[in-house]
């Protein structure tokens, strides 16, 4: 395997994977467009604030367990660093690690002012990776970009070049200008690019390991014992991984992920670049999810046999409680507000696994295609299913769900990524965000997400004095109109 | 403000969106990135205190989600849609432009935009709050006098004994909704009318109407809010008393109730009663605590505070003054203008006893640790700081509270630490820390 030089940036979602966040109609639709990439995006009048691309970077890379951060730009673009050390301090201590002690993650911001943006900071930030180096003494350093610094064109590459002989360790650009995309998953590829180009080594031998690309990585007990089983070890990356360990996924058997919107950028080019096969398939959301997930690892590493075995296993010890759960649940209206990939695996976990209804599900964004070229499993899922379900794509517009839901009144609404689930409540919805990844992993996440949905929906009291006390920040003309008045797709 | 930063402790300009929505009716309007406001509010409100967005804060806030055409072709039609749907879809009474480091960059002009608005007779203003322009602490104030420019209007006559009170920076202070409650309570029992601007279920739009007819304004707080009274004293001649320590604990309180009184007139008689009711129900409670006071096994006597300019004077006060503790360096993080330091310097030379406290400004948390490595401890420390100080303090053995952004690690409400009541919650905070930290790993 020859090995190829990636381009200095990974261009962003729109670019590459066709992108779309304004959308309104159903799966089967929004796939027969999307196979040849040729859905346009609908761009909206009226907008509200969402989240970025150089926050998605950063909060990934900030958990990489001996690497430190600089971001270049106005302190602002930092602060989201002080939920990401929150985050990562739960994190660390979830892992259950022997003489576990707390740290912060190692941050910098080159704080830049008015007249940085006038005669350039790129001394400033030269400054600030010598003292992160010095502070620290990490496994590598990481450079985020933000808007203010892409615009006025800071040479951050050459700046970085210049420090190598001083410094020797990986410095590593990251390209997150917020302005560039409207896609913040964007951000997942730009930090894996820098791991890509500055990080990963070629392999030394092929190991049995698995990347895993998640998030928190709290169904790691499970899926090491599903693994083991089948003679592989799964590493979870990237979230309390060491420099050295990430370096190594050019070594893996496979890779594979809990969500395909996230690791799309990663495992094509590791397959592309050092032939570890990318599993393809559905994510392990719900039933079908579980069982494509491991199938597919199975064909990439021939044990098709020997997961056929632990599929049983797991079908005879978790179907009859999700039978019962199906009887309880059965026609129970729900909204999905969640990513792409996570969007329309929950819908059909939630119709063709738990019976529930949902009346309208949306993403967040939507890749037509993924880096392989192949259209994301859950739609095409969806699609051959002849799903009729309504979708939406937006990036978080509150005031569109918000208006849909007003109209909806589901029973339950399921978000992911914060910022919607209390709206939610305000209109006296039950509403549950799935803030977990592996919350509805296989069979017995489905059991588990079922019960939780029958607990939101057995004791509505919370929601009823919600919605008695609470009013949303919206005038009634607004909540009265087609909820996509404001789509360009709509007004044509 | 330092060279860089590790370990931010606050905002940029543009975070003081969330002073905005701490104004009742009022909604910020953003012509910025679209992960601007997640970011700020994220940071100053939900993993500070977990503040939540309210009625209008987080994904519901309207932004112009500035692109590349924007950055390109200018945004200035962008913003003009966005405001003029922001009118007919959002439920509120003041709109409030606030702009980014993107529109200030590529020369957008907000303000005009706004001034069709205002033209139109549109309840509308702007501020330029683009992040590079400063910390949230100088964004609050740039918004405070965008509105008192074009928005409030001059009174017909003054209302004897309204008082505006100034004080800590909605949402950026965790205790901002008790602490601002409290200093209210004790405001109306000098017989005086407190009119607060902040808070949800106030009267926010309404209580800025009130602000040209008051009798004076009343800032507490070191620095931050100076340039609003002052301006509020130019343009309508209202007068003010500037109090630069958050008041904490009986002694500071005292203080800060006869400044108050004499500033406003009122008769001795009765400021030296609501003072000598409330000293004599905190010693109560305090004898009730001598034996946790005295004979806790471990209780440091000496302390460092690394928190905003508030909270590190207002602590080093009551921990000095009432609680006769020493004090270490103290450590003050809210990036103080220069031209504020010195008078802030000469505020923590003034303890009883003679003591003083040395100060050291810096935003650096990074630094600011390397530098308490260096003190020459004398028994555990108690460090109050922000979530930031959890982590070291483990590392130095120390007691840790946080008090000042980011309290990462506590839900806070209507908790707060202004006054005399306010004394005895963070005496409960800090003496629950010592003797839970002592027996718990």
């Amino acid at each position: 395997m020859t090995e190829k030089q990636l381009p200095s940036e990974v261009a962003v979602r729109e670019q590459r994977l066709g992108a779309i966040t304004g959308y309104k109609g159903t799966v089967p639709h929004l796939v027969s467009k999307a196979t040849s990439c040729s859905q346009k995006n609908s761009s909206r009048c009226f907008t509200q604030a969402s989240s970025c691309n150089s926050g998605c970077a950063q909060n990934y890379l900030g958990e990489i367990l001996d690497a430190v951060f600089v971001n270049h730009a106005p302190v602002g673009c930092s602060v989201d660093q002080i939920g990401s050390n929150t985050l990562n301090k739960w994190s660390e201590k979830a892992r259950g690690w022997d003489n576990w002690q707390p740290r912060n993650i190692g941050f910098f911001n080159t704080n830049m002012t008015k007249e940085d943006t006038v005669f350039g900071a790129t001394e400033k930030l030269e400054d600030t990776v010598r003292e992160a180096y010095r502070r620290h003494k990490p496994g590598a350093i990481f450079v985020t970009t933000s808007c203010v610094s892409g615009i006025i064109g800071e040479d951050i590459k050459s700046a970085l070049e210049e420090l190598k002989e001083e410094i020797p360790i990986p410095l590593a650009p990251v390209f997150c200008e917020g302005f560039k995309t409207k896609v913040w998953a964007s951000g997942f590829d730009a930090a894996f690019h820098a791991i890509l180009s500055y990080i990963v080594k070629p392999p030394r031998q092929k190991t049995n390991k698995v990347n895993i690309f998640n998030f928190h990585a709290s169904a790691r007990v499970e899926i090491t014992e599903l693994f083991t089983r089948l003679g592989l070890e799964p590493v979870f990356m990237v979230a309390q991984c060491t420099i050295e360990q990430l370096s190594r996924m050019s070594e893996a058997a496979a890779s594979m992920a809990i969500c395909g919107s996230l690791s799309t950028y990663v495992e094509n080019t590791l397959e592309q670049q050092y032939g570890v096969p990318s599993v393809k398939g559905l994510h392990p959301q719900g039933i079908a999810g579980f069982e494509g997930w491991l199938r597919g690892l199975g064909k990439v590493v021939g044990k098709e046999a020997e997961v056929e075995v632990l599929l049983a296993e797991e079908k005879a010890k978790y179907l009859p409680e999700i039978q019962e759960l199906r009887q309880i649940l059965q026609g129970r209206r729900a909204v999905i507000g969640m990513g792409p990939g996570f969007a329309h695996d929950y819908v059909r976990v939630l119709q063709e696994e738990l019976g529930m209804e949902v009346v309208w599900a949306t993403s967040w964004h939507f890749d037509q295609q993924f880096d392989s070229g192949a259209s994301p499993d859950s739609a095409l899922h969806l699609s051959e299913q002849k799903s009729n379900v309504p979708i939406s794509v937006c990036d978080l517009q509150a005031f569109e769900m918000m208006n849909i839901l007003h109209k909806l009144k589901p029973d339950i609404y399921l978000s992911r990524h914060g910022g919607t689930a209390g709206w939610a409540a305000k209109i006296g919805v039950a509403s549950i965000m799935i803030s977990d990844e592996y919350d509805v992993f296989g069979y017995r996440g489905l059991v588990k997400l079922g019960n939780r949905i029958q607990d939101a929906l057995t004791n509505r009291s919370r929601e009823r004095n919600l919605a008695k006390w609470l009013k949303l920040p919206y005038t009634a003309w607004w909540l009265e109109q087609n909820s996509f008045q404001f789509l360009e797709q709509e007004g044509e | 403000m330092s060279q860089y930063l590790e370990q931010v402790r606050h905002g940029c300009a543009l975070g003081s969106l969330q002073s905005v929505l701490a104004i009742n009716r009022a909604a910020p309007v953003l012509h910025a990135g679209q992960g601007c406001a997640a970011k700020l509010g994220g940071a100053i409100g939900a993993n500070n205190g977990f503040h939540g967005s309210g009625y209008l804060g987080g994904t519901q806030i309207p932004c112009t989600n500035i692109g590349e055409a924007e950055v390109v072709f200018g945004g200035e039609e962008r913003l003009e849609d966005i405001i003029t749907h922001s009118l007919n879809i959002i439920d509120a009474d003041l709109f409030v432009v606030l702009t980014g480091c993107v529109p200030e960059i590529v020369g957008d002009d907000a303000g005009e935009i706004a001034r069709r608005f205002q033209r139109a007779g549109k309840p509308v203003v702007y501020a330029e709050t683009g992040g590079f322009n400063g910390t949230n602490y100088v964004g609050h104030e740039i918004v405070i006098d965008a509105i008192i420019d074009q928005y409030l209007k001059p009174a017909a006559q003054t209302t004897p004994g309204l008082v505006n009170i100034w004080s800590v920076v909605p949402f950026q202070d965790a205790f901002w909704v008790g602490n601002l409650k409290e200093i209210e309570k004790l405001v109306r029992e000098l017989g005086l009318t407190p009119n607060i601007i902040f808070g949800a279920g106030r009267e926010g739009v309404a209580a800025l109407d009130k602000v040209p007819a008051a009798q004076f304004n009343l800032l507490i707080s070191p620095w931050v809010g100076l340039k609003n009274v002052q301006h509020l004293e130019e343009k309508f001649g209202t007068p003010y008393l500037h109090y630069p320590a958050l008041p904490i604990g009986p002694t500071e309180t005292g203080n800060f109730l006869r400044a108050v009184g004499i500033f406003a007139n009122v008769d001795t008689e009765i400021i030296d009663e609501v003072i000598y009711q409330h000293e004599k129900e905190y010693y109560a409670y305090i004898e009730s605590a001598l034996e946790a006071i005295y004979q806790t096994r471990i209780v440091p006597n000496r302390f460092i505070t690394v928190a905003d300019s508030f909270y590190s004077l207002g602590i080093a006060r009551f921990l000095v003054n009432d609680m006769g503790l020493i004090p270490e360096i103290q450590f003050v993080t809210d990036g103080v203008l220069p031209e504020y330091q010195e008078a802030i310097r000469a505020e923590f030379r003034k303890f009883n006893e003679g003591i003083e406290a040395q100060v050291e400004f810096s935003n650096d948390g990074g630094w600011v640790q390397e530098e308490i490595r260096r003190i020459e401890l004398k028994g555990r420390p108690l460090i109050l700081g922000s979530s930031w100080e959890k982590v070291f303090a483990k590392q130095v053995n120390g007691f840790q509270l946080s008090v000042s952004m980011p309290v990462g690690d506590r839900l806070v409400l209507n908790s707060f630490y202004a006054g005399y009541d306010g004394g005895l919650k963070l005496l409960e905070d800090i003496y629950s820390e010592i003797i839970s930290n002592s027996q718990n790993p």
